[in-house]
């Protein structure tokens, strides 16, 4: 009895998953739907007649969009890493005075919102002539992941054993080689987590694009489907193209990282 | 996580306070060997530092600047804009707008969190006991949370298209009549809403399982010796253990929703008119949205907007701690 009790939930459960991705399905197969058909009633339910026209379109024009996001998103990774890595060291091995006013800062500067951050640093950009650029948008969205990989860092952090870096200390190392020789490398995890949520989030920006970077020759790929849509509401096989390839990376995390994301999402609102 | 570095904080805090009772001599001899690495600490957090004053404070600085005086476009070329004190502020609460996108608001979040956090629940609890395929299942549940927010908007604009979007299509199918999802003013805020609550879901099904998981399967097996069904289970054990976790999640969900930009505005740019404006889709609206930019009502509203923010904000820090205190 309890053999089939299981089997009906496991069968329930793909109905609920199946409920859950129909947008992300209904993405893919409106990407492979001719252009014709697009506007038939009903609607094609599986894209029995491919076309690639939308993805030769995407491969056509949006590569340097792509190209332009990856970039943004690994600066952001770096900035993101080498700002927050040193300060949860300094916060959670160091005891830096001042470190619970700094965390209570860092929690309420995940508060504030995206769009009062846009036009600060619209107002700031522009009178250093960093609107449009690579480099600002890359410091703009860093400010979504420095307050989270600070966070995370300090929670990881405090868990290396205090032995080791006694251990460090005896041996002589000073602060910055215990940082580099013990604390770095016991940090892979965490790392790894905050790069992951570092690159995402600047990968997936569209407020900092749309408003820092509106006039730039090189736009990242959020706003680049954001313009398609304003530009050509026939198209909708490239449009939903174009934000299937956006979505690569996502997936790509998904199926080699998943056990970061969860650890970055639960680190982000549970005390263990 | 947050309970760390808040624990480690007080620690901090407390050997500040010995130190400067120079009667305790332990005390003494810890502040020693603290002093010279706290210079160390320093230079490591000194990037940080840097970097929350110039990419937090000098924004947010601006930003209020730009609230208290007059920006136009040559004003803001020129940097000689006038200073108007609090006028703006007096401008967006007189405007005909701010109580539509004060009510929006509040009906968009409340609306999100509600339904976001009954279906993460309630999938969370159904993913809790471990079937065949669980595991695999409820990581696929992460995928509308991973993917751009512009992507998964743009897909559910598509969807509910009023001609040509499946979910008409479906509803017309069974007899009903097509609805102008995104067009019509009575519909526009529950489709964006609707958006944002598929896009909530995975958020609060990872916390909440997260939270069930930290409950004891005993305390279940007790229960269900004691004939307690499954509905009893849920509202007995469940539910009341899972309290701390589901305000967190809740509060967590209000500071992120009430931020929300890009849904709103792929979709419907918050029209028509001011149908589905929020206070962030009204902020970037008047700063970015239009020709003309007028950043000093936007600043307004979006000031407005991070004051609300924190009142919820300070709520999540005082539950957090309450609940440290109690553990």
């Amino acid at each position: 009895m309890t053999e089939r009790k299981v089997w009906w939930k496991t069968a329930l459960g793909v109905v609920f998953t199946a409920l859950m991705l129909f947008p992300v399905y209904w993405m893919v197969n409106v990407s492979f739907t001719q252009t014709r058909d697009l506007r038939a009633d009903p609607p094609h339910w599986f894209p029995w007649d491919p076309t690639f026209e939308g993805y030769e379109a995407v491969f056509a024009q949006q590569l340097p969009a792509l190209g332009t996001s990856l970039l943004v998103g690994l600066g952001s990774v770096v900035l993101t890493v080498v700002i927050a890595a040193p300060a949860g060291y300094a916060l959670a091995l160091l005891h830096l005075r001042g470190g619970r006013t700094l965390n209570f800062l860092l929690l309420v500067a995940q508060m504030i919102p995206a769009v009062v951050m846009a036009m600060g640093f619209y107002a700031v950009y522009n009178n250093l002539g960093l609107l449009n650029t690579i480099p600002g948008l890359i410091v703009a969205d860093s400010t979504i992941a420095v307050p989270f990989g600070v966070l995370l860092f300090t929670a990881f952090m405090s868990g290396i054993p205090r032995e080791m870096l006694q251990a460090a200390r005896v041996d002589g190392a000073g602060a910055w080689r215990t940082f580099r020789s013990i604390v770095i490398p016991m940090s892979r995890n965490s790392i790894l987590t905050v790069s992951l949520f570092a690159f995402l989030w600047a990968w997936s920006d569209f407020i900092f694009a749309s408003t820092l970077n509106r006039n730039g020759d090189l736009i990242p790929i959020t706003l680049s489907i954001y313009n398609y849509i304003g530009n050509n509401t026939t198209q909708w096989n490239a449009i939903m193209a174009t934000a299937v390839v956006a979505s690569v990376p996502a997936a790509i995390l998904l199926v080699v990282a998943q056990r970061y994301v969860a650890a970055g999402v639960t680190a982000g609102a549970v005390k263990d | 996580m947050t309970s760390i570095p808040a624990d480690v904080g007080s620690r901090d805090g407390s050997r500040g306070a010995e130190g400067t009772t120079p009667a305790a001599p332990p005390a003494r001899r810890r502040r020693r060997t603290l002093s010279s690495s706290q210079w160390a600490a320093v230079g490591f957090a000194a990037p940080l530092l840097v970097y929350l004053v110039l990419f937090y404070a000098y924004p947010l600085w601006r930003n209020i600047d730009l609230s208290v005086h007059d920006y136009t476009i040559r004003a803001f070329v020129q940097g000689d804009a006038e200073f108007v004190g609090l006028q703006n502020y007096v401008e967006v609460f007189g405007s005909s707008t701010f109580p539509t996108a004060l009510w929006n608001t509040f009906v968009f979040t409340f609306g999100s969190i509600a339904f976001q956090f009954t279906i993460g629940l309630a999938l969370a609890v159904f993913f809790r006991s471990s079937f065949r395929l669980s595991n695999t299942l409820r990581a696929m549940f992460l995928v509308p949370w991973l993917l751009p927010l512009i992507v998964s908007a743009s897909t559910w604009a598509w969807m509910l298209n009023s001609e040509n979007g499946i979910v008409n299509s479906v509803i017309t199918a069974f007899g009903g009549e097509q609805i102008n999802w995104l067009t019509s003013p009575d519909t526009a805020l529950i489709s964006v809403t609707i958006a944002n609550i598929w896009l909530g879901i995975p958020f609060n099904l990872v916390i909440l399982y997260s939270g069930l998981q930290n409950i004891p399967g005993e305390v279940y097996e007790a229960a269900s010796l004691d004939g307690a069904g499954a509905w009893r289970q849920f509202w007995s054990i469940t539910f009341p253990l899972l309290r701390p976790v589901s305000a967190i999640t809740i509060l967590l969900g209000l500071i992120y929703t009430l931020k929300v930009v890009d849904v709103i505005w792929v979709m419907t740019t918050g029209g028509p008119g001011d149908a589905s404006t929020t206070l962030a889709i009204w902020s970037y609206r008047e700063a970015f949205g239009t020709g003309q930019p007028d950043f000093s009502p936007a600043a307004a509203v979006g000031n407005l907007l991070i004051v609300i923010a924190l009142v919820f904000g300070f709520l999540h820090l005082r539950l957090q701690n309450r609940q440290e205190a109690t553990s």
